[in-house]
């Protein structure tokens, strides 16, 4: 209770940010976006490397903000709200991953020539 | 209830409605992800309409992009305000939060109808149905930010910063950073990947 007793503002030190910490997320965001958009603007590379820049410099962002507008890591409910995060994660990269997974053997294993026969053989036929 | 066991409880009350509010925020991700999934399988699908390639408009974009991060950025300081509770500064902020997050919107439907008028709305293909489908929750997520906004500006004005104004406005903060990093992935995935050269 001594630790409570001493708060004036209660709320103020729960999950929240100092200028410092907003100021620097929002620089290195900027600096970021920039530099997706220049490489891409400017084929600074083949379209796979730009694929893997781009992802990665989206990823770095997500983390900057994770971590300097939403504080993750911080206030006495980090430890679940990282476990939410995590298994979140979890699921949206089976989604995302596995969609594009079946949608890309659905297009390898049926050909144009592959559809009409079917087509054809359901008595429809294009 | 003595002054320190209603700090205490107040904590309480707002540790637990943040991580309420915290596995909305997850839930909404997995929607969002859902909505990525089909825009990467039906990216392609462009039925011989237009591609991303020949509709984006990338400068556009990157305004757009500038404009939200920004607003991020303010909402975050309208929070520091809050938390010094200091109200002439707070209700600054969120106001030109609320103008810069108005302005991407305005981007936004401006965009729309430009797509539209050119033959290239939802129903043109698949292409553009995921596209709109997607950017388009993005952007309504966006117009229930706005008026959460709006009543918790009325609220701040009202009541002052009562123990229930700071958590919700805490909440608010949480759901506005949220959409600027859904933004993220919408500006590199669906615009800057998409006017890549397949």
């Amino acid at each position: 209770m001594s630790r409570v007793s001493h708060t004036s503002k209660p709320l103020e030190q729960h999950s929240s940010g100092t200028l410092s910490l907003y100021l620097s997320g929002f620089i290195m965001s900027v600096v970021l976006t920039l530099a997706a958009y220049l490489a891409v603007t400017t084929h600074v590379a083949s379209t796979g490397v730009l694929i893997a820049i781009v992802a990665m410099l989206a990823t770095v962002q997500f983390l900057v903000q994770l971590f300097y507008f939403l504080h993750i890591g911080s206030g006495r409910n980090a430890r679940w709200k990282i476990i939410a995060l995590l298994s979140a994660l979890s699921v949206v990269f089976i989604v995302v991953g596995g969609s594009l997974w079946i949608m890309y053997n659905l297009n390898y294993h049926m050909t144009p020539s592959d559809i009409h026969k079917y087509l054809n053989e359901q008595g429809g036929g294009i | 209830m003595n002054n320190e066991a209603l700090i205490l409880h107040e904590q309480t009350v707002h540790t637990k409605t943040n991580f309420g509010f915290w596995l909305y925020v997850m839930t909404d991700c997995i929607l969002f992800a859902s909505l990525f999934a089909t825009y990467a399988a039906l990216r392609g699908n462009t039925a011989d309409g237009p591609s991303g390639q020949t509709l984006f408009d990338l400068p556009y974009v990157l305004a757009e992009t500038l404009v939200l991060l920004t607003s991020s950025f303010t909402c975050g300081l309208a929070i520091l305000a809050t938390n010094r509770q200091h109200k002439t500064q707070a209700i600054s902020w969120f106001a030109v939060t609320m103008v810069l997050g108005l302005s991407f919107l305005a981007l936004e439907v401006n965009e729309f109808a430009h797509l539209a008028q050119i033959g290239a709305g939802w129903q043109r293909s698949g292409f553009l149905s995921a596209y709109f489908t997607l950017v388009g929750t993005h952007g309504l997520h966006i117009v229930v930010g706005l008026v959460w906004m709006t009543i918790m500006l009325y609220q701040l004005l009202q009541r002052g910063f009562t123990a229930g104004v700071r958590r919700r406005l805490s909440l608010l903060s949480i759901f506005w950073h949220f959409l600027d990093v859904i933004w993220i992935f919408i500006f590199s995935i669906v615009y800057l990947l998409g006017v890549l050269p397949s």
